[in-house]
């Protein structure tokens, strides 16, 4: 398939940015370099171009009814204008895909999913609607979209609109607002552990959302930030990335994030195998550091009492805290905080310890 | 990029400084350019001994690690700690900060390595 370019292509261009093939998509990896991104996304503000999201329309009058049953998470519960961070899984358990899903009415709701799984997630939605009375739009090509992150993203964002945010809680998001003469639908979410907000609008209207937000928010340190750092920054703040924590190898349960998975909920797919694997877990996503040197890399064989009981799913010397750690799906047993294991580290075992894989927590 | 004139180089960007039987040795400009922020050096213990082509260490960004591989055959004589205590030396100046001081086994094998003008003709190839 050829590789896609999103509206902020040339501009990404213009700033510099070192341009990759991601996920069928031509994005920054970086600009001015990754740890300088990242220490502007922890203490000032850092922006991306996240319009290779998918995005998917719910609409009809048993939308709610099928969101249930398609999704692991409790959408029932939402307001108009909240955000639920969910999964979508297969009936063993496994994951389509983790999704954001926004609540416009009950019968309309925005999906936002990961572009690498787009198709495959539109046409998983379109084969379970069954004989529920809803229409699934993927109308991932029309929309362009940016993630404004840190701690100065409310002070930069203030300026180009009239709106109160501060109104717009976390998890919020408020359709409809004029954003430098944009009409945008603008949330309180992110993928960095920073506050902030990401900005849907049309592909045409992106391009002056981005520049407005470059221009306001120089006097606040912004920068344009690409994916070197959007990873590294998900990964201390221990938000998963499909495809490592979570797969469809690995469950929601199995990568630790159940909170997000509701098993008293009535019937959805996945729910037996993830209420079964609830009961007898035999492999599990842990956090861990380094005790000694090196830097863990996903894939990277995790060992104990002489055999391999694991792996390295991702893996960095974290920015932010100065220290070497990973995530890494290990058999159960050696799960708990405190535990030691070795990481192969270029064909030799250097020492790790089990610690809470939320690595970084914002102040 | 920059390439040094009275240096060699190897086809995975590493150079050699030779002097006498000695050499130093470290990663071209275009190898720290490729990798990023660099954040980890991983350096071998003085007296190791290694083959032409073998690993004698690592360099590691925030994105990528990066095996560095000998120029020549030979032994370590000496390691610039400096790299172990700031990484970033490396994207500041690679040519400055070598890696390792190494004793030559075979000067012959120095043959076969391309000079700063044939390394920048295998630069524009590889660009």
């Amino acid at each position: 398939m050829e590789t896609k370019k999103t509206p902020l292509y040339d501009e990404h261009v213009k700033l510099g940015g070192k341009i990759v093939d991601y996920a069928g998509w031509f994005l920054p990896v970086q600009y001015e370099g990754i740890l300088v991104e990242h220490e502007a996304v922890r203490t000032k503000a850092g922006i991306f171009d996240v319009s290779h999201m998918g995005e998917v329309m719910v609409r009809g009058k048993e939308a709610l009814n099928y969101l249930q049953y398609l999704l692991t998470n409790d959408i029932g519960v939402l307001e108009n204008n909240q955000v639920v961070y969910t999964f979508m899984c297969y009936p063993d358990g496994g994951v389509v895909d983790d999704l954001l899903t926004y609540k416009i009415n009950d019968e309309e709701f925005l999906l936002v999913i990961n572009a690498s799984n787009t198709d495959k997630d539109f046409k998983w939605m379109q084969d379970n609607v069954k004989d529920f009375d809803v229409v699934v739009e993927n109308i991932s090509d029309k929309v362009g979209e940016v993630a404004l992150q840190g701690p100065n993203a409310e002070k930069i964002l203030s300026k180009l609109t009239d709106e109160n945010l501060s109104d717009i809680k976390f998890f919020h998001f408020k359709k409809d607002i004029n954003v430098a003469g944009t009409k945008c639908l603008v949330s309180r979410t992110g993928y960095t552990g920073e506050d902030g907000f990401e900005i849907y609008t049309s592909t045409d209207g992106i391009v002056n959302v981005w520049n407005s937000i470059l221009e306001a928010g120089e006097e606040y340190g912004i920068k344009p930030a690409g994916l070197g750092c959007r990873d590294t920054l998900r990964f201390e703040a221990g938000l998963p990335l499909y495809g490592h924590e979570i797969s469809q190898d690995i469950s929601p349960i199995q990568g630790g994030f159940k909170f997000f998975v509701k098993l008293d909920k009535d019937d959805f797919i996945g729910k037996d195998a993830l209420v079964a694997q609830n009961e007898n877990i035999t492999k599990k996503v842990v956090g861990f550091e380094l005790l000694g040197k090196g830097i863990p890399r996903e894939g990277y064989d995790v060992v104990a009492d002489g055999k391999k009981i694991g792996y390295v799913a991702t893996g960095y010397f974290a920015p932010t805290l100065k220290k070497n750690i990973g995530t890494a799906l290990v058999d159960a047993e050696y799960s708990k905080k405190g535990t030691e294991f070795e990481v192969m580290i270029r064909n030799k075992p250097v020492k790790a310890k089990v610690i809470d894989k939320r690595f970084y927590k914002r102040k | 990029m920059r390439v040094l004139k009275d240096l060699l180089y190897t086809k995975d960007h590493e150079w050699i400084k030779v002097d006498g039987n000695k050499a130093y040795v470290g990663v071209a400009d275009y190898a720290q350019e490729q990798l990023g922020d660099i954040v980890y050096v991983e350096l071998p213990d003085v007296d190791d001994e290694f083959e032409i082509e073998e690993a004698f260490g690592a360099v590691e960004s925030v994105k990528a690690a990066a095996d560095i591989y000998m120029p020549v055959s030979g032994k370590v004589l000496e390691i610039n700690e400096a790299l172990e205590d700031d990484p970033s030396l490396l994207n500041q100046d690679p040519y400055e900060n070598w890696m390792i001081l190494i004793e030559l086994s075979d000067a012959s094998q120095l043959d076969d390595l391309m000079n700063a003008k044939d390394y920048e003709k295998y630069l524009e190839e590889e660009a």
